[in-house]
């Protein structure tokens, strides 16, 4: 297959401009400019591109809030990345990276923006340099700038830093960090499309959302439709890692390939490493409910995994083989939710605190059997209560681990030297 | 003072936001500052602080909520390593050990020379290359034993060379290509 | 004004504003949504998570957008998912909210047992103990006993300074950020801010110095736990052990309501002594705010120096006496001068001291030479006339009104009307801001113009001229007249800086003119509500002494006299020449301020006074008075705001209230008998002397009613935020404009002050040294140092820098000053503060010490 997003594995150098454009490059913006903004909208709605963020809402319909009139607008690209276990989107960026620049500029075109930011994680920063060389092309070429490609359409593209804070993925905290805050979400509503950065119009999408938006406007919305499932239209990339033999990112038709032959394809993980037996994975970075072997005739598709009470979210698959302590790989995912939760909602900041405490206890052999009780009352406290999803993401791997190993965490407080009450 | 060494760059992020919104460029010239200083220093703090017209404890509240900025003095060069779940399935925490051990510091410690200092840090999103670690902001994946012993020879030699490349990511993104 | 929405909370039906938060609106039918972050004073964040509720909205049919309905005809209600968080959301029309389920009683419990995993539970020992949310809330919905093992408890540091004046317990804070969106939102000073993320969140300063706001005492109200406490108050008392006794801030012409937290105590042998003093709600006048100034001046009440006995002076020297001789003595002497006989009086005793005071000089004497010893800005008359209208509320303001701010840094001046101008201004007033130099409002200002030194006055002229004319001149002086007479409502405020008292006159003046100029429907800005002009007094009850005649040429409520007695300076001109012999002196202190060169050619001098001040150590009687902590009246508020204050300690020594003592000369002087309270003095002097005054009495000045936001009562959720008024919110009199045109003011000419080569200007702080403000521990080390800031270049030129001690000469004083060269000063002009010297452009020599 060839890839539509993971183009650099078909066409060197696509990270070149002139490159991209021989390929077909900046088509769709031209095709957008003939179409005019009402259209691309219809056009972007009508192929149902779910946001690849993980949360899944269609971005059309996300464009389509952003209302009419002469303000100030913006496109805000989220490159934060920073989910235990994804890494996709800095792959698009530094390989492919006039897609993304392209469907920004569609998206600003078809939503009135002159000014797009793309928050990148700090993290990232060296791996912006293609970017900034490809902004800079751009420019060069009338592709950014004013009256781009003598549409009459002017609009800014900047990259902007940001300086290790998962929190910041979540799109008004990264808005507030955008804007020199604290990166604390805000309680919506307003959402992003009626108050968003500087409290105007904002719209906030995944890179890989906006990658798949020009070749869409090349080859139609009926093209992309074709591709995928009912509920999940067109193509993913997935990240996969933990332990499989070919960890990587991997493009896929939604619907098409299994988790099995996620981990087992010879073109895909190629199996777990050192042919051990597979145990769970998490479908989602850490925020995903494990699954179990069971789940692996799923599909990777935004619905697949409804019947085993998760979700494919951003594809972020952690494969753990027979030998994972569930009950430490818990703590870990745990331990990162607690160091970064943000502090702003009590559930979370204390909550995500509280489990991890109880974790450590059981993990150190000094557990008992009401401390899986009460970790299980903590996250279920903790759900439907906080400002914004981390909170409730810091509560899956708990549930999810308690309701499929429960025998590790009772294997490990029944071991546990009985200590005295606290 | 960042303001005369770098009024270029700082002219060029600031003109990234708009008029009345500057502070948008706080953590870009946080980035510098630290470059400059090694860590967010009283110094750097109030100069960031001067810079965006704001008072030094929102540069104080935003050096505590990032994880990339540091508080306390550090090596020259920080050896940031992932030991997240991902990477940790693939041996993170056992590489972090084994880097303590050669370089002889505890977590969070300066080696004597000044050089280096260990950190273990939350994803990298180098999942798929792990072990990974970032130094200055530059990713060094799919490490081993032997590899990490070349990178720090690497970094060694270039420090006995006097190479102030220490920052070469931010002097290459956010230094070097104003635009 | 807003449209009203129709929503159901627990079953109640009700009528609200529309944009009211859920919150916000249960409490109109007493349903207390317990809150932690939210403060009806604060933009809404939802972060603690205390008050998620159930919320639902009648469906509508997606296809023809009716209703839907039950089988019994009630509207299908669709409740959401999960729980939402009554602070954010605002109601909408056909809202229910349920706040006693089962699920919301849970979350109730969740979240309290969350935030007890980190607070201590030290409430016996915790300053808030007592009127603290937190404590309230867990006995109201927390579960009783928690899952969480204590020993796991966050360990923090207890006593942080966050600067000199307020202390952090960080085991006790909750995260909720009332205390820095208060500094940000409210005060604009974000001098505190989070620190770390997530459990390991606390408040921190980097400021230099410290958390040192003007404001920062009133996060420590808003805490909603015992994690800030002022040094003043820090384990001074138990809240429940206080008795609140209702006042007036003895501070600045906004006439802030206090309460003053009261105790016996033995360590002051018994005395009942002020503990702390918190705000007393007043949507009209200062809200829920108070300044730093108002919270902490009060120690000069309790001083270990203030006067116990009267004085008088034996031998030259002054030795203790009794009553009697005193006053005896003070009688003949004035008797014997008579109509030559001269007052002078402070603006800071109650409305009663001074009615008694001109009373005495009036009606015992005959004679008119009274005035204050320190005038510093003209005006009383105008604003009699065209004086904001009574009813107004400057938190009315906002878009499509216009404030107008002339020649005042109300910051310094006027805090709390700093801040509610500023937030009309953020509702969306036009603010115009003129001045000579740039102010802490400037950066709210719609138009904002720094008039060269010497122009304010013909700034304002220009700006009438152009109002009048009114020929859409595109200029900036055009634009803000244009504004101005199209404006829907317009307050102008107009104070002394850089000013001369003959200036404020015409400024005065031109000001009323202009809100007299009619916009295109007949309406002009004097005599209707939310309209006309304020004048930003230097003292808290400077208008009471216009009102009460404390004037040479205006008697009580503004009448004329034949023939006008000696003004201030020509007293001052005559204690040198002999002209003036005898001089009674009431609260002011003219020879410590620079006006009076000693006791000039006096025969006799009085002084009445709470110190021995410089006035004090040469007069021949001295007479120790009450402070108004002491005793009851009546201040009167820039805004025309009859306001009481109530006795909260006991009588230092044999100190009396002023009236009483002038009464009881003017009763050896023939005059009536003393009365025996000050509501008579009221009642019996000036409601039948002052005609602004015939309508209200003690009771009527006292009345209360139930204030929105609910924030003083004693509910659970915002305990300890502000005292609840039961005391009173005052009576505004009616100025003339209010029933009836009044005529154009005719603008007498002035000189504007002479300006040398560098001119110099005394700007205002709000710390300035003086007799009350000195006797604050907590205040005087932050009082502003006599300095003279000058711009670089002008510093330059003499051969100053910062630091430098340099002497400043103004009409044969010098004045010892330390240099300061920075933004402050615009170039050409230097700024003295920290003093205070009398107003106007000086002309002054600068020498390096
Ligand atoms: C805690 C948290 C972290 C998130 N991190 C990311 C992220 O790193 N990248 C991302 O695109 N979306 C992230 N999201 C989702 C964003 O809030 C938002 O839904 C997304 O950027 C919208 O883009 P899309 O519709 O194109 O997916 C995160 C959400 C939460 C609650
Ligand atoms: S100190 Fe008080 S007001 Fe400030 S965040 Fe903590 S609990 Fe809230
Ligand atoms: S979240 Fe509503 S009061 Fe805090």
């Amino acid at each position: 297959m060839t890839h539509i997003i993971l183009r650099h594995h078909d066409v060197e150098n696509i990270h070149e401009l002139s490159v991209y454009q021989a390929n077909g490059g900046y088509e769709g913006l031209k095709k957008a400019f003939s179409l005019g903004p009402k259209a691309v909208i219809d056009e972007v709605k009508k192929a149902v591109v779910r946001g690849r963020g993980g949360a899944g809402f269609p971005a059309g319909l996300k464009w389509g809030f952003i209302p009419g009139g002469d303000m100030q607008k913006y496109i805000v690209i989220n490159t934060d990345e920073s989910e235990t276990g994804t890494f996709k989107d800095r792959e698009i960026l530094e390989k492919n990276p006039h897609q993304v620049i392209e469907g920004a500029l569609i998206a600003a075109y078809a939503v009135g923006a002159t000014k797009i930011y793309n928050y990148w994680r700090g993290e990232y920063m060296d791996a912006a340099y293609a970017c900034e060389k490809a902004i800079k092309d751009c420019y060069a070429s009338g592709l950014l700038g004013e009256n781009i490609l003598g549409s009459g359409f002017s609009c800014d593209f900047y990259n902007h830093f940001g300086a290790g804070a998962y929190i910041c993925g979540e799109e008004t905290a990264l808005l507030n960090s955008l804007m020199g805050d604290l990166g604390q979400p805000w309680s919506k509503p307003p959402f992003p499309a009626q108050e968003g950065l500087y409290g105007k119009p904002t719209v906030v999408n995944n890179v890989e959302t906006l990658a798949n938006i020009a070749p869409i406007l090349v080859n139609g919305a009926d093209w992309y439709v074709g591709l995928g499932t009912d509920q999940s239209n067109g193509i993913k990339v997935v990240c996969l890692s933990g332990h499989v033999n070919r960890p990587g990112n991997y493009e896929i038709e939604m619907g098409k390939v299994t988790y099995h032959q996620l981990i087992y394809g010879e073109e895909y993980g190629q199996g777990m490493r050192d042919d051990k037996g597979f145990k769970a994975l998490l479908p989602s970075g850490g925020s995903g409910p494990v699954v179990t072997a069971d789940a692996l005739d799923a599909d990777v598709s935004f619905e697949g995994l409804n019947p085993f009470g998760s979700m494919m979210g951003s594809a972020s698959i952690i494969v753990m083989d027979e030998d994972t302590d569930m009950v430490w790989a818990t703590e870990k995912m745990t331990h990162f939710f607690k160091h970064e939760s943000c502090g702003k909602c009590t559930p979370c900041r204390e909550g995500t605190f509280w489990l991890e405490k109880l974790l450590i206890k059981i993990n150190k052999g000094r557990g008992t059997q009401e401390d899986i009780q009460k970790l299980e009352r903590v996250a279920t406290q903790i759900q439907g209560k906080c400002l914004c999803a981390l909170g409730e993401f810091a509560t899956s791997p708990v549930l999810s681990t308690i309701k499929h190993f429960m025998d590790e965490y009772k294997a490990k407080v029944n071991t546990a030297v009985p200590v005295p009450a606290d | 003072m960042l303001k005369e060494k770098y009024a270029k760059e700082i002219e060029s992020l600031l003109a990234r936001y708009p008029e009345d919104k500057k502070v948008s460029a706080i953590l870009s010239l946080m980035h510098i500052a630290q470059k400059e200083y090694g860590y967010m220093s009283q110094e750097a703090k109030e100069e960031v602080a001067d810079i965006l017209g704001i008072d030094p404890t929102h540069v104080l509240s935003i050096t505590g909520f990032y994880s990339l900025y540091y508080e306390e003095p550090v090596g020259e060069y920080v050896l940031e390593i992932c030991n997240d779940l991902a990477c940790a399935l693939r041996g993170a925490d056992e590489f972090i050990d084994m880097a303590c051990q050669k370089l002889g510091v505890q977590k969070d410690e300066i080696t004597p020379d000044g050089l280096f200092s260990i950190k273990n840090v939350m994803c990298l999103g180098a999942c798929d290359r792990a072990p990974m670690l970032q130094c200055n902001l530059k990713f060094h994946e799919h490490l081993d034993e032997e590899k990490f012993d070349q990178l720090i020879d690497h970094y060694r030699q270039r420090a006995a060379e006097g190479d102030d490349r220490a920052h070469e990511v931010v002097d290459k993104i956010l230094i070097e290509t104003h635009h | 004004m807003s449209d009203l929405v129709t929503i159901f909370v627990d079953g109640i039906e009700l009528q609200v504003e529309q944009g009211a938060t859920v919150v916000d609106a249960s409490k109109r039918v007493d349903v207390d949504i317990p809150v932690f972050c939210h403060h009806p004073k604060l933009e809404p964040v939802g972060m603690c998570r205390m008050c998620l509720v159930e919320i639902g909205m009648p469906m509508r049919d997606r296809a023809t957008g009716e209703p839907v309905l039950e089988e019994d005809g009630s509207p299908q209600i669709n409740w959401g998912r999960g729980l939402q968080t009554g602070c954010t959301v605002r109601v909408a029309d056909g809202m229910r909210v349920r706040t006693t389920t089962d699920v919301v009683d849970e979350a109730r419990e969740n979240v309290i047992e969350f935030l007890l995993t980190s607070h201590p539970l030290d409430c016996p020992i915790c300053d808030k103990g007592g009127e603290c949310p937190l404590q309230n809330l867990t006995m109201a919905h927390g579960l009783g006993e928690s899952a969480f093992d204590f020993d796991s408890k966050m360990q923090n540091e207890k006593h942080v300074p966050l600067g000199e004046l307020i202390f952090l317990d960080r085991e006790r804070c909750i995260q909720c950020a009332r205390c820095t969106r208060f500094q940000d939102e409210i005060a604009d000073d974000p001098v505190i801010g989070f620190h770390n993320r997530g459990r390991a969140l606390e408040i921190v300063t980097l400021s230099d110095p410290g958390f040192d706001s003007y404001w920062s005492g009133n996060t420590t109200d808003i805490c909603p736990v015992g994690a800030l406490t002022t040094a003043d108050f820090r384990f001074g008392a138990r809240p429940w052990e206080l008795i609140p006794v209702a006042s007036i801030s003895p501070h600045g012409p906004e006439g802030a309501n206090i309460t003053m937290s009261t105790r016996q105590e033995a360590k002051s042998g018994g005395r009942v002594v002020i503990k702390r003093i918190m705000p007393r709600q007043n949507e009209l006048v200062n809200e829920i705010w108070i300044s730093d100034h108002t919270r902490f001046v009060h120690h000069f009440a309790d001083a270990a120096d203030r006067l116990t006995k009267p004085l008088i002076r034996k031998g030259g020297v002054l030795v203790e006496t009794d009553w009697d001789t005193a006053l005896t003595t003070v009688a003949e002497k004035l008797q014997a001068a008579g109509s030559s006989a001269a007052g002078l009086s402070g603006d800071r005793p109650s409305n009663e001291d001074l009615f008694a005071f001109q009373k005495l000089f009036r009606q015992g004497l005959k004679s008119h030479h009274i005035d204050l010893a320190a005038s510093r800005i003209a005006g009383g008359d105008v604003t009699a006339q065209v004086g904001i209208a009574s009813g107004s509320n400057l938190l009315d303001l906002g878009r499509g009104d216009v404030i107008v701010v002339v020649a005042s840094d109300l910051h310094e001046e006027a805090p709390i009307w700093w801040l509610r101008v500023k937030q009309a201004a953020e509702r969306g007033a036009q603010l115009v801001v003129l001045n000579v130099r740039p102010t802490r409002l400037d950066k709210f200002a719609t138009h904002l113009v720094h008039y060269p030194v010497g122009e304010a006055v013909a700034t304002v002229r220009q700006l009438l001229g152009a109002a009048q004319i009114s020929d859409g001149a595109s200029d900036q002086i055009g634009k803000i007249a244009e504004a101005i007479v199209g404006a829907t409502n317009v307050v102008a405020f107009y104070g002394y800086e850089g000013l001369t008292y003959a200036e404020t006159d015409v400024l005065a003046k031109s000001l009323a003119n202009l809100l007299q100029v009619k916009n295109s429907d007949g309406h002009s800005h004097v005599g209707r509500v939310n309209n006309g002009l304020i004048a930003v007094w230097p003292h808290n009850n400077t208008q009471g002494a216009w009102d009460m005649g404390i004037h040479p040429a205006l008697a009580p409520g503004y009448q004329s006299v034949d023939q006008p007695g000696r003004s201030a300076a020509e007293i001052y001109s005559g204690v040198q020449d002999g002209t003036v012999q005898t001089l009674f002196v009431m609260a002011a202190d003219p020879v410590g301020d620079g006006l009076m060169n000693g006791r000039g050619l006096l025969d006799f001098l009085v002084v009445q006074e709470l110190f021995l001040t410089e006035t004090a150590k040469v007069a021949d009687v001295v007479l120790p008075a009450q402070s108004w902590a002491e005793r009851d009246g009546t201040f009167t508020n820039g805004e025309r705001r009859v306001q009481r204050y109530y006795p909260a300690i006991q009588p230092v020594g044999e100190s009396r209230p002023d009236w009483q003592i002038i009464e009881q000369i003017g009763h050896k002087m023939g005059l009536d008998k003393p009365h025996f309270a000050a509501s008579l003095v009221f009642k019996k002097g000036i409601a039948a002397g002052v005609p602004q005054y015939s309508d209200m009495d003690y009771r009527s000045i006292a009345k209360v009613e139930k204030q929105y936001p609910d924030v003083g009562g004693e509910d659970l959720y915002y305990g300890g935020t502000s005292y609840e008024n039961k005391h009173g919110l005052g009576q505004q009199w009616t100025s003339a404009a209010e029933s009836g045109d009044v005529a154009m003011f005719t603008v007498p000419d002035v000189t504007p002050s002479a300006a040398g080569a560098l001119p110099v200007i005394r700007t205002a702080a709000l710390y300035t040294p003086g007799t009350l403000i000195n006797r604050s521990d907590v205040l005087s080390p932050r009082m502003a140092q006599p300095t003279l800031h000058l711009h670089a270049a002008d510093a330059d030129r003499l051969s100053i820098a910062t630091g430098d001690a340099v002497i400043v000469s103004v009409n044969g004083q010098s004045l010892q000053l330390s240099a300061h060269v920075n933004g402050a000063a615009p170039q050409g002009l230097a700024l003295i503060n920290g003093v205070s010297y009398a107003a106007g452009v000086l002309d002054a020599k600068i020498e390096t010490a």
